[in-house]
């Protein structure tokens, strides 16, 4: 088995080049480096270890804004909500030892969520490494089975290679995060340096073409498959593939299950999209991947959270698996075809070779799956997504609906993790990938804030609104003055129930409503919190006060929190218990 | 099942503990690991043993192919191979009997004795895990005090060797006596 080498070339270990008294600092390289790589914006919290960085930075200031954040995790999130919205890779610069062990988090939930991100991180000077030395921590050592890549750069004319070939990895394949750890000596050490050093990296950009043969097998299986459905996932929105899919799945006329990761990849009001597939999936789309004999599974990874009890997901089902990283092929679910590719390159070719099809036979695959859409229809009939109205408490539901009429269903909304994060997900319908911006496979509370400041930067016409829970929002709350301070208008929606909330839910729903550890009722006033950052605060506890507070909000400049009470002990439905079937969803209370 | 990988990886500092890490953090195991430079001094091989089914040992192919500085990954078992251990044993052994018995069996087994004190013999052996297996199973009633084994290096055979003898369940044997 051989394989393809990310880098071939890029091994230097030269011997140490002598520090030559003149020439650029490595704050100097590093700065004119990120600037080569198109860097205007990062995300950073000074120390000691990054003093030297953080003088240069203030020269380069018109070419290079830096955000102060309040916590360095806060910096990752928003490096992480600003390559989300953009595409971009983000940057986050921090100190050495506590500014780095802040920074893990966010490192690890990008790692999670494939998203391209480079964090540079100070460390002591070289010969201190290793003596316990003041905020000294192995920040290669922590970081390491979170990032895509690490590096201790141990020379200053190592760092020019160095920040050229992270962004390279941050964003070729499978995006993630790539940490380059600098001691504070060698950004102090002068060398020779050009801008010549960046260029000439011997980096296999074309991705290597698909092989024809597993195209058509699977066009073959998507032409006789009598009940397919399309399991699409994060890898829509990192390759730019939500229109090949989309022309793909209209012309096969094939139902469509995006994963969390993957709302927004096909727009959720299309006819042919069943709705979110998994945990708190719609029943039609749990449904349909349970009944169905071919599931092609594109940009996904057969996450715990979407297949429940691995043994009893899609029984029926051949499965395609495409995804870029060869790793997840089989990782799982063993497919019976797998195309390890760039999904739009994948879908692309589908199309390509599927618009070769003879007309008749499309029109009769099309035909044949008539009984598949009318089963299908008949679920979404029998189980919508629902929910109990209240003509005396506001339902976190209506929030979401509220929001969607108010912003047209345009907003970036971002999350934290919880209930509210699961109502986003069901009740906002997404037009466009990149339009939620959530944590996905870490599940990270206090995700929300941060990221919807990196979102806003992002798409500074767009409006951003950060979907919170009142108990991640009080994880990284401290953001606000960051928002406020660089004017970024971001709209932050406390779904306050003064819960954990999906902590009870399962609490209630399994440990005989044991209600352990989960009432955060003892809160701050978030309005006079808003006041006290210097935003807007705004507060809705009646349901005749919702549209005008959310209304207010939208209309306000200025970054704005508001505070909705909503109804204290509402679940998430429907809900596939962790490690049960699909199939055996839970579709409402048993009071209800 | 067990395989030997072969893994290529760039000669620098951490880029060990990212392979064995990635195996602790994946619960794949390791049997025997032991890491040399290749010809090109900027290249190491690591060779690891481990044990897993097909899908398993798929698994950690991918998973250390994905490593910014592996360059390849080789489950050597999949084709004819040939495997060396080396073990370095400490057995008692006084003038008399049991010396006796320590040389037949070291000469058996053409291994060496490469110390020797009044009571004990240092005796290093060499050929594939069963060969060194069993040697230190007829030497463990004897007496052994100490035992270093420097794990598996393993090299898929020569191409031509393979089509000369077709029969790979011989190959895989080894040529060991
Ligand atoms: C950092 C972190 N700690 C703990 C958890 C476990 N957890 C998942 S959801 C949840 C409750 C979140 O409460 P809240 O933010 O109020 O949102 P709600 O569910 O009430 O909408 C908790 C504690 C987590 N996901 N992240
Ligand atoms: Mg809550």
């Amino acid at each position: 088995m051989s394989a393809q080498p990310i880098i071939a070339d890029v091994v230097t270990n030269q011997p140490a080049i002598a520090p030559v008294a003149q020439g650029p600092t490595g704050a100097e390289i590093l700065i004119d480096a990120l600037t080569y790589e198109g860097v205007d914006t990062i995300f950073g919290y000074p120390g000691g270890a990054v003093l030297h960085i953080y003088d240069e930075l203030w020269r380069a200031r018109d070419r290079i804004t830096h955000y102060l954040v309040r916590h360095e995790q806060g910096a990752v999130h928003m490096a992480e909500g600003y390559a989300r919205a953009s595409g971009r890779v983000g940057v986050v610069l921090v100190t050495s030892g506590p500014g780095a062990t802040n920074a893990v988090t966010g490192i690890a939930n990008a790692y999670m969520d494939s998203t391209p991100i480079v964090v540079i991180t100070g460390q002591v000077p070289k010969h201190l490494i290793g003596t316990d030395a003041f905020q000294e921590v192995d920040t290669v050592g922590i970081t390491r089975p979170c990032v895509k890549h690490n590096y201790l750069v141990r020379e200053a004319s190592d760092i020019a290679g160095v920040v050229r070939e992270a962004f390279h990895l941050a964003r070729s394949g499978r995006p993630g995060p790539v940490v380059i750890d600098i001691p504070k000596d060698v950004t102090a050490a002068r060398t020779s340096y050009s801008r010549l050093d960046h260029v000439g990296f011997p980096f296999s950009t074309g991705a290597p073409p698909i092989d024809r043969t597993s195209v058509q097998q699977a066009l073959d299986a998507v032409v006789s498959a009598k009940r397919p459905v399309l399991y699409v996932g994060g890898g829509i929105a990192n390759s730019g593939a939500d229109e090949s899919l989309r022309s793909f799945a209209e012309t096969f006329r094939l139902p469509v299950a995006p994963t969390l990761m993957g709302l927004g990849g096909f727009p959720s009001a299309h006819p042919l999209s069943l709705g979110m597939l998994g945990m708190h999936g719609t029943y039609a789309a749990n449904m349909a991947v349970a009944q169905s004999d071919l599931l092609i599974a594109v940009g996904v990874r057969f996450d715990d959270r979407v297949t429940g009890k691995l043994a009893t997901f899609a029984p029926h089902a051949r499965v395609i698996h495409i995804d870029i990283d060869p790793a997840n092929i089989g990782k799982n679910v063993a497919p019976s075809l797998s195309i390890a590719a760039d999904a739009r390159q994948a879908l692309s070719e589908l199309l390509v070779l599927g618009r070769e099809q003879d007309e008749q036979k499309l029109h009769q695959s099309i035909n044949a799956r008539e009984l598949w859409w009318e089963q299908i229809r008949a679920w979404q009939q029998s189980q919508p997504l629902r929910f109990t109205g209240s003509p005396n408490q506001i339902k976190p539901q209506t929030v979401i609906a509220e929001l969607q009429r108010l912003t047209n269903g345009e907003a970036i909304i971002t999350t934290d993790v919880g209930q509210h994060q699961m109502w986003v997900a069901q009740f906002y319908p997404f037009k466009r990938p990149r339009q939620l911006i959530t944590s996905g496979g870490l599940g990270t509370m206090g995700f929300g804030l941060p990221a919807a400041v990196g979102a806003q930067l992002a798409s500074p016409n767009q409006p951003v609104f950060a979907v919170v829970g009142d108990g991640g929002f009080q994880m990284t709350n401290q953001e606000l003055a960051t928002a406020v301070q660089y004017d970024l208008p971001v709209k932050i929606l406390i779904m306050n129930n003064g819960y954990l909330g999906m902590v009870r839910q399962w609490q209630e729903m399994f440990y005989d409503r044991a209600y352990s550890e989960v009432d955060i009722s003892v809160a701050p006033d978030f309005v006079k919190l808003a006041e006290a950052f210097g935003a807007l605060g705004l507060r809705a506890e009646r349901p005749n006060e919702l549209h005008d507070v959310l209304a207010a909000a939208v209309a306000h400049r200025g970054v704005v929190v508001v505070d909705v009470h909503v109804s204290k002990e509402e679940n998430v439905f429907p809900i596939v218990p962790a490690g049960a079937n699909s199939s055996d969803m839970i579709l409402q209370s048993d009071g209800v | 099942m067990r395989h030997t990988l072969s893994i290529i990886v760039a000669d620098q500092p951490g880029e060990l503990s990212r392979i064995v890490g990635l195996f602790s953090a994946r619960g794949f195991n390791i049997e025997t690991i032991s890491v040399g430079e290749t010809l090109d001094p900027r290249w190491s091989r690591v060779t690891i043993v481990t044990r897993g089914d097909d899908r398993t040992i798929e698994q950690i192919v991918k998973q250390c192919e994905r490593l910014a500085r592996v360059r390849e990954v080789h489950d050597v078992t999949t084709r004819p191979h040939i495997e060396r251990e080396m073990a370095l044993i400490t057995v008692e052994a006084s003038a008399g009997a049991a010396r006796q018995e320590v040389l037949s069996l070291v000469n058996v087994f053409r291994a060496k004795v490469v110390d020797i004190s009044h009571s004990q013999l240092i005796v290093e052996a060499s050929g594939n895990k069963e060969k060194v297996d069993t040697f230190i199973e007829l030497l463990r009633p004897i007496g052994i005090t100490d035992i270093t084994r420097t794990g598996h290096i393993a090299i898929n055979r020569l191409a031509t060797v393979e089509e000369r003898n077709g029969d790979e369940y011989l190959l895989r044997q080894g040529r060991e006596s």
